[in-house]
Parts: C-alpha cells; structure tokens; sequence
C-alpha cells in the first residue's frame, strides 16, 4: 500500500530582503488524494506549478503550509531520501563518472547495502529494461532512450512505495517518445507501484493517466480520469486545455430553460437544444437571455450544407486520416491560430474543424457546417461548465481497464 | 591541397609559405635562448675571468652535478612545487564549496578571495615580510603574544615553509576561480537526485562535486605547476635563498650562479638541467592531464 495525500499544500516563494520584500503564491492551496497503484499525471501549462508541486511530494522543497500525508505519516519535516520515493528527472540526473551499473546502485551503496546483494538488485532492474549489456558503460555512452531507461533503474532499484516522473520524455524524439510511453505503462502494470507524473503533454496524460490533475496558475482545476476531463471539463480552462485541436468557442445566447436542456440562439438566427443542467456547480442558475459560451470540439463539429455557421477555409493540414480545415468566422468569433489569407480587417483566429480525410475543401473554400449538439458544452461567463444531463458511459474507465492484462483477466472471471 | 584520410592537410608549397611567418617566429622564440644557453653550458664563460674563455666540454655540468648545492635546490624546488599544490587544490576546493553557498556578503566575499591574485608577487612577498611574518612587528607574532607564545622568527627558522605560505596564499585565489566556475556547471539535477538518493553533504562532495572538479583540478595543477617551477622573487625578497641554501630552489640557484658568482657557463648548465627537470615533470603531468580531459 502505498497512498499519497495532499492537504491544502501552499506553496510561497519570498523576493528580496526587508520592507521589499514580495511574496509570490505559486501553489494557492491544493488538495489531493492518490490511490495505492494509481497513475497520476500532473498536467498544465508552463508555469501552473506542477512541477514545483511534484518537487514538494519528493521533498526538494519545502510546502509554506499544508501537510502531505505518505501512507498516511505527515512527511513534511522528513528529508527526501527517507521518504521513500524516488524520482526520474527530466534531465535524466545520471552521474557520469560513474558506469550505469553504479549509477542504478548508487543509492544502495550509500544506504551501505552489500556489494552482492547490490550487484543482485541492479542485476533484476536492469532485466526489466533491458539494460544487461550495458551496466559496465558510461552515461555519455548511451543513447537518449537507454539514459532514460537508466534513470528509471535508478528509481526501480531503490524500490520505491511512489514513483515521480517529472517530465521524463520530453528530450526524447517522436518516435522514442511512443516507445517509452509503452514502456512506462507496462513498467506500471508489472510493478504495480503507485507512480506520479509530471507532464505539460496532454498525449501522455491520456494515453497513461488513471488519473490527471489539470493544474492552472497553482490551482487545481480538475482531477478526473482522462475521459471524465474530456467529457465532462469542469471549466473553460480545462475543456481548451484536454483535447486536440483545441475546443472552439462561441459566444451565443439563451432563449429557453427546461429539463431537457439549454435552448440557445446561434449567429445565424437558428436555435438549438443543448442537453445540459440549467445550473451550475456552485449552483448559479441560467436564465433566458444569459449570455453562454459554446463549446464544440473540433471533431464535433461536420460538414453541412443546411448547418448553422459558415466559414472560409484558411488552412488545411491533411493527415491522410483526419483533415483538419482552419476557418476564418464572418464573425471573427473563435481563438484556433489561421493566419493565412487573412486580410486587415479580417480576424487572425477562427474555428477548427475536424472532417473526413478524403474531404476535397480548399483553401478559400466558402463551407457551411454544423455540430453534435449532444457533444456540445456550454459554459458561463465566469467559465463554469454546465455539466451533460448524459454522462459518458466511458468517463469511470482507468487505463487499467484498456490494458490486455486486466482484459483476460476479466474474461476467465466470465468463463 | 590534398586531404589524407586523417582529415589532416599535407602542406605543399603554397601552404608552407603561408605558414612560415608564424613558424619562424615561434621557432626563433623558442629556439635561439634555448640554443644559446645550450652553447654557453658548454663554455668558459667566467664575467670575472674574461681572459679565460673557449670550449669547456662537460666540466660545466660535472661541476653542477657534484655540487651538493644543485640537489638541494632541486630537493626545495619540488617541495616548493608539491606543497603549494596541495595547499592550494585542497583549500581552493573547499573554499570553492563554501563560496557557492547561498550566504549574506557572498559577492564581497568572493571578491576578497581572488583579491590577492591581483597583487604583484614582489609586493606580497614584502608585505609578508614586513607586516606579517616579522618576528617584532608582524601579526602572527603578535597573535602568538596574545597566547603567550613566543614569536617565531619566520624567515630564520622555517624559510621554505614560509615561502610556501606565500606562494599558497597568492595561488589560492587563481584555484578559487577555476574551481568556483567549474562548480557552477554542475547540474543542481545531479544533486537533487543524489539526495533523493540518500546522500548527505559529505558523499555529495565526494560522490558529485569532487568528480565534477577533476578536470578543473588537473588543469589547476597543470597551469601552477608551470608557474611554481619557476617561483623566484618571493625568494629574492624574503629570504635571499638562505638561510644558507634552505630556501633556494632551482631558479634562485641559477641566478646565484650567473649574478652573484658571475659564472655564466655554470648557470647555463643549470638551465639545461632545469628545463630537463621540467620536461620530465611536463612528460608525466601533460599525459595524466591529457588523459583526465578526454574522459
């Protein structure tokens, strides 16, 4: 068993000395709970904190105030080696006097573990990554994958109850970067450790998360599993954020409030019944006249003569499967980057739309479209979702339950 | 201009004239004082005596070579060389450690480290003499009255241990400096994953921060030793080599020879010998160093 829990953890950073002194919250009061085998991945923008909140969990440094609980003991006064963690950094940290074998051992050695025993125990990490044929070489002498493989022995090897990973892919190459994500995965499935995990690539934190926490400015914005934030974004900020392209926007009005949804008026005068709650978490109703955001995801949104917007096709990128067409609004409403043919007194943002690949649009292209309205959000001024009367049948699903393992075991508990 | 597999270019003529400039100049240099004290080692060259003059054969170096003189200033050259080397890598090392922690004043501090490196060595070495290291007026001796101790006569009872405190201390700061800015490049990662690790400040400094320093050291030990085969005025200033030959090493020695005695064949067979001394020291030294900064 191996639990973390945070409890209101604030963190301040203090600028200069005396009367000038500034203080800077970086980290304004977070509240976590990670589960026994659970895989968290801390996402964000650059500089939402997510990193110094994983810093805090390893004990790098130190919370202004807050406790963090560890198996339940409070391990804010406890120095980071006793705390039983170990931590994979981004730069792989791997000391390069020494040979990967020392490296993996290091901490062994200095724990004053026998030099066997110690052979033994990085002999066993080094089989789970494939490392054998490496241990008598230097750093240098590795590529970048096999670094990382290393960093993370030096992590198996200590035998951690948590594992923190703090942005450990990012120096790696597209291809590798897949490869590794595989990896880590199965690396959690077979050590069946708790595992932390820092990333701004939201990628990532679908493919491995049980669980992500979508950090903004030092706040927790949600915690959800990947399909519960894709689904069912708690706020504007986390539906831009989880989802590629990002989510288009539009700014519309509300014409009827009933139980089976959000009526509200589009640009083109037409209307649409939203499935959504009238009221939101904090328990703010909408009424007639309220102006809402929309929100569709670009793969929500499909060619349509009789739909409701149109656009001019600035940019199309095809992918062979998807093609994503990038459409300059008449209104100019909508934040996807165009560029392009835009003229002065054209908007240099526009709408997203996922289509078919074998759509034959063109740049310059006039297009109509429409939306799923089931799949449509719609959010407040201040930002607040209205949350789906339908939850998504999917939203409970970790990423346990996609892996093959848990699949047969499921099926000879049918059979 | 053909290219040899090596990469490396074969010089033809055009190559060789557009060398030359360069090349003669080094090697006149480097050549023409080094052949010259070659041919007056093997001369009779006596400034008291200038009627006698002409080939002298090795008597030169049998002179210096069955003079007691010659070893002993070569024993003080080394001990002169080795002690200042340890004093200064393994003080500069920690001050070097001490100087990169966060602390009220670091700048200043730093600043009064490297200062005496900018002091001229014949300045330093009076100021040692006068106001420090002066049996009556000096610091130390009056620090040891504080304490009831009687002041020790510096220069007349341990000369070559004087001059090692006064080499060490204009060498430090040039060890600070090497060894501060190599302690800076290393990756804050590195330690924050030995503490996760489990290591204190002690294996941190053994495990990281000395391994991280040992190019910087080797190329310290490299550069001083150049300079500290050669120490000279801080000799002449303090204690003229003596008290007898306590305190000359070989560089004084040739000076004795060629200024004092006027025996300007004897001197140059004493350069010869010092700069065999060097290269056997630079043969050792140059391939360590050499090695240490590939890996």
């Amino acid at each position: 068993m191996s639990t973390l829990t945070l409890k209101n953890i604030v963190k301040e950073f203090t600028s200069g000395s005396g009367a000038s002194a500034s203080t800077t919250q970086v980290i304004k009061g977070v509240d976590l709970e990670v589960k026994d085998q659970e895989f968290v991945v801390f996402v964000g923008p650059s500089g939402c904190g997510k990193s110094t909140l994983m810093r805090m969990i390893a004990g790098l440094e130190n919370a202004t105030s807050g406790d963090i609980l560890i198996d339940g003991k409070r391990m804010n006064d406890i120095g980071p080696a006793e705390r039983g963690l170990a931590m994979v950094f981004q730069s792989y940290a791997l000391y390069p006097h020494m040979t990967v074998g020392e490296n993996m051992g290091f901490s062994l050695k200095l724990a004053g573990v026998s030099k066997e025993e110690r052979a033994e125990k990085v002999n066993a990490a080094a089989e789970v990554l494939q490392l054998g044929p490496l241990l008598d070489r230097k750093p240098k002498a590795l590529s970048g994958g096999q670094r990382q493989r290393v960093a993370i022995g030096r992590a198996i090897v200590r035998n951690p109850s948590i594992f923190l990973f703090d942005e450990p892919l990012s120096n790696l190459d597209a291809a590798l970067r897949v490869q590794m994500r595989i990896e880590l995965a199965r690396l959690h499935a077979e050590l069946k450790a708790t595992m932390i995990y820092v990333t701004h690539d939201q990628v990532e934190a679908m493919t491995m998360a049980d669980k992500i926490v979508v950090l903004q400015g030092g706040v927790v914005e949600q915690v959800g599993s990947p399909m519960e934030l894709y689904h069912h974004p708690r706020n504007r900020f986390v539906a831009g954020f989880i989802g590629s392209p990002k989510m288009n926007f539009l700014d519309i009005t509300v014409t009827g409030v009933a139980g089976e949804g959000v009526t509200v008026r589009l640009p083109d005068g037409s209307e649409r019944l939203i499935p959504v709650v009238s009221q939101t978490e904090d328990g703010a109703s909408v009424i007639v006249g309220d102006s809402l955001t929309l929100g569709v995801r670009p793969e929500h949104l499909m060619l349509d003569a009789q739909g409701p917007f149109s656009g001019q096709v600035q940019v199309i990128e095809r992918l062979g499967g998807v093609t994503s067409l990038y459409l300059a609004t008449p209104d100019g409403s909508g934040d996807a980057p165009i560029g392009g043919l835009k003229s002065d007194e054209q908007s240099d943002s526009g709408w997203i739309l996922m289509a078919d690949g074998d759509v034959n649009s063109r740049v310059g292209d006039s297009i109509r479209y429409g939306f799923d309205t089931e799949r449509a959000h719609l959010f407040t001024r201040e930002g607040l979702a209205l949350q789906n009367l339908n939850r998504h049948p999917l939203t409970s699903l970790t990423r346990q339950d996609n892996s093959l393992s848990s699949a047969s075991a499921a099926q000879e508990a049918r059979a | 201009m053909r290219t040899r597999a090596s990469g490396r270019t074969v010089g033809g003529l055009r190559t060789l004239s557009l060398q030359a400039p360069a090349v003669s100049l080094l090697l006149m240099w480097m050549l023409v004082p080094l052949v010259m004290t070659l041919w007056f080692s093997f001369q009779r060259y006596n400034l008291m005596m200038p009627s006698v003059s002409g080939f002298a054969g090795v008597d030169n170096y049998y002179y210096l070579l069955t003079d007691p003189s010659l070893w002993t200033a070569m024993g003080n050259t080394l001990l002169l060389v080795g002690w200042v080397l340890v004093a200064t890598v393994v003080g500069g090392t920690l001050l070097a450690v001490l100087l990169q922690q966060e602390f009220f004043g670091r700048g200043v501090a730093r600043l009064f480290v490297i200062a005496p490196f900018f002091i001229m060595p014949t300045v330093s070495a009076l100021v040692w003499k006068n106001m420090m290291m002066h049996p009556v007026n000096g610091i130390l001796a009056w620090v040891a009255g504080l304490f009831g101790l009687p002041a020790i006569d510096w220069f007349a009872s341990l000369p070559l241990t004087s001059i090692v405190i006064i080499v060490t201390w204009q060498w430090l700061p040039f060890a600070v400096l090497i060894l501060l800015t190599a302690i800076q490049s290393l990756d804050d990662d590195q330690v924050e994953a030995a503490r996760m690790d489990g290591a204190g400040p002690v294996a941190i400094f053994f495990y990281i921060t000395l391994p991280h320093l040992k190019r910087a050291i080797s190329v310290v030990v490299m550069i001083e030793m150049i300079f500290l085969l050669t120490i000279f005025a801080e000799i002449f200033v303090t204690t003229s080599g003596g008290p007898g030959l306590a305190s000359t090493n070989l560089a004084y020695l040739i000076y004795i020879r060629a200024l004092l005695d006027f025996d300007v064949g004897g001197a140059s067979a004493g350069g010869v010998i010092a700069i065999i001394l060097a290269n056997i020291v630079a043969f050792f030294l140059v391939r360590t160093v050499a090695k240490n900064l590939e890996n």
